[in-house]
């Protein structure tokens, strides 16, 4: 039986659903708006809002001690590529795994997915100096390699989940009309599989954006993204509130807004392809 | 050209044998019929002809060369799915086109051939819509348009009419029988209904867990059924088996008699029974007739008889039809 919905039952569901989205909003809110404060009024106690003098001096403040957008290229990069560099190893792999399992097909998925569970710290000297005798420390290809491989879990996974839902016979007659394999992923079973490849892709783009610990340890200016960016705003010195929260709304912004627009197929690819 | 020869064919899954040794030949341009209960392999030996499995031992040969290793893609053959199995991102168009495009046509080509196999199976009008466009019956055109446009040596059907109502499937029936004629290329045709099995083949296989039981033209099977499996199920409604006494005294473990071959009278010769239940076609009648002694026994008659629920008939056989089997099943001639 369906529930009754009253007008008063929806005025009180939509109230919460503001609030609860209020509270989820409110931190990245105050960081907005600090961004906009002078140092001393982002330290005062009790802390203003919205009514203060509003500056904008952090952001020219931010972008003249640092190169803004030499950072938020290397994000976009390092984000772009190591998606494509997971995409093009994922595609075969997850096909592999969904239309053509071995016995030990579950066993590899799942040790895939345990990876993910060990802590990256753990693994963080031997790859450091192999970076460092490769010469691969901050350069952008050491950064894409490091969190392509590093998603790629997750980008496999994802892919498998929404592979499965393909129909084989399709792909047999993909084959029975003479397309060979390549072709067949090329022509029919990517495009088939488009919404959930562009929400994987999403998906990715944004663990990427927003991956620190990497980023942190293996670069320092040339390839450093906006993760490395903002960090560098919390300095020995002190800590600059008003600055730190200008440069974090510069790092967002970008994401923020690819977030917004895709919002759609970034809640299909969370559900990793349970919902149709 | 299009022969088919499988030679000691054995596939396996695992310690399972789906099929233990099947040799069969298929003739250019014959349309045959793989029947058979469900679990019987007939999808599976379909599979093996079209190399979308490979066979765990034993040769498949099309028109006398080896293809026993070479993937589905080379094998030359099409294949039209149950499901359909339509690409649903791309039009009617490119549907049919597909294989073309794979074989590197050129795109005029392309273009010329499609349009020929649309104007044939009467998609015109479609050629530019998506498949989840189209009705049932549309989307199973648009399958086997995809089929004969590239002029296989050999069309392959997987049960491709069980997804459409009972009058489509008649008409389907027809076309698709009209069209292998007009391309004079072989088929291969899986399906679990003896009707289509009988209506449409030149030669049908009967397959029973993986064995090939008999091969042969649709009135080979009904007149002379190898054994008590195809016996039964060759005909519809299914022949009456009768042992015990009746059978010894016609000199085997078991005598077969068809609905058809039972000649029912209200006073005449023959085994004295009560009818439980008729069934009134109009254009036939089946009885299902209690025999003491014997058990119930299925009798058809032409128009209608008359003959009610809890009537005493006498069902008599007509000796020329009556098939005898030995205590393994075998067909006694």
């Amino acid at each position: 039986m369906a529930r009754r919905t009253t007008p008063a039952k929806i005025a009180t569901n939509t109230a919460a659903a503001w609030l609860v989205g209020f509270i989820i909003f409110f931190p990245i809110l105050w960081m907005i708006e600090t961004s906009f404060k002078t140092e001393l009024q982002a330290f005062s106690t009790p802390p203003v809002f919205l009514f203060f003098h509003w500056t904008t001096e952090n952001y020219g403040e931010v972008q003249s001690r640092s190169n803004y957008f030499l950072h938020a290229a290397n994000s976009i990069i390092t984000a772009g590529g190591s998606t494509l560099i997971a995409l093009v190893i994922a595609i075969p792999a997850a096909w592999a795994m969904a239309f053509a399992p071995s016995k030990r097909t579950k066993d590899t998925l799942l040790w895939m997915l345990s990876t993910k569970m060990m802590p990256p710290v753990g693994v963080l000297v031997p790859i450091y100096l192999l970076y460092r005798d490769t010469g691969l420390l901050d350069s952008r290809i050491g950064l894409i390699i490091v969190l392509g491989l590093g998603n790629l879990p997750i980008v496999v996974w994802m892919l498998f989940t929404y592979f499965k839902e393909i129909p084989k016979d399709i792909l047999e007659a993909a084959r029975m009309d003479g397309a060979t394999i390549g072709k067949e992923l090329l022509f029919v079973l990517t495009p088939m599989s488009l919404p959930g490849i562009a929400s994987t892709l999403l998906l990715n783009v944004i663990l990427a954006w927003n991956e620190a610990f990497w980023t942190l340890n293996l670069s320092s200016s040339h390839a450093a993204p906006l993760t490395a960016f903002i960090a560098s705003f919390s300095a020995p010195e002190g800590l600059f509130w008003a600055k730190l929260s200008a440069a974090s709304t510069m790092a967002i912004a970008p994401i923020l807004v690819l977030g917004w627009f895709s919002q759609k197929q970034l809640v299909r690819g969370l559900t990793f392809g349970a919902v149709k | 050209m299009g022969s088919i020869t499988l030679e000691h064919v054995k596939k396996s899954f695992g310690s399972n044998d789906i099929i233990p040794d099947a040799s069969l030949e298929i003739a250019d341009r014959s349309f045959v019929v793989f029947v058979g209960p469900s679990g019987c392999g007939k999808t599976t030996l379909l599979r093996l002809i079209a190399g979308l499995e490979d066979v765990t031992a034993g040769k498949v040969m099309i028109d006398g060369v080896d293809v026993t290793n070479v993937p589905p893609a080379k094998r030359g053959l099409s294949m039209v799915f149950q499901s359909y199995a339509l690409y649903p991102h791309m039009s009617v168009r490119g549907n049919i086109g597909f294989g073309l495009k794979m074989a590197g046509t050129a795109r005029p080509e392309i273009d010329k051939k499609v349009e020929h196999a649309a104007s044939i199976l009467n998609l015109t009008p479609y050629l530019d819509r998506k498949p989840r466009e189209l009705s049932g019956g549309q989307r199973q055109r648009v399958a086997i348009g995809r089929a004969i446009v590239r002029e296989p040596k050999a069309f392959l059907f997987d049960e491709p009419l069980s997804n459409l109502d009972a009058a489509l499937r008649v008409q389907m029936r027809l076309e698709v029988t009209h069209l292998q004629r007009d391309l004079a290329t072989t088929a291969v045709y899986v399906t679990h209904d003896q009707v289509e099995a009988m209506t449409m083949a030149d030669k049908i296989v009967v397959l029973n867990a993986g064995r090939i039981e008999q091969y042969g033209s649709p009135l080979e099977l009904y007149e002379r059924p190898v054994n008590q499996f195809v016996a039964g199920f060759i005909g519809s409604p299914k022949m009456n088996f009768i042992t015990g006494p009746a059978a010894k005294e016609a000199g085997a473990a078991c005598i077969g008699i068809r609905p058809e071959h039972i000649v029912v009278t209200r006073g005449g010769e023959g085994w004295d029974g009560t009818v439980s239940v008729a069934e009134h076609l109009g254009s036939d009648t089946f009885l299902y007739v209690d025999v003491p002694g014997i058990g119930l026994l299925t009798a058809r008659g032409t128009g209608e008889l008359g003959i009610h629920s809890k009537d005493k008939v006498r069902l008599m056989p007509t000796p020329q039809h009556l098939h005898r089997f030995d205590e393994a099943g075998r067909a006694i001639r």
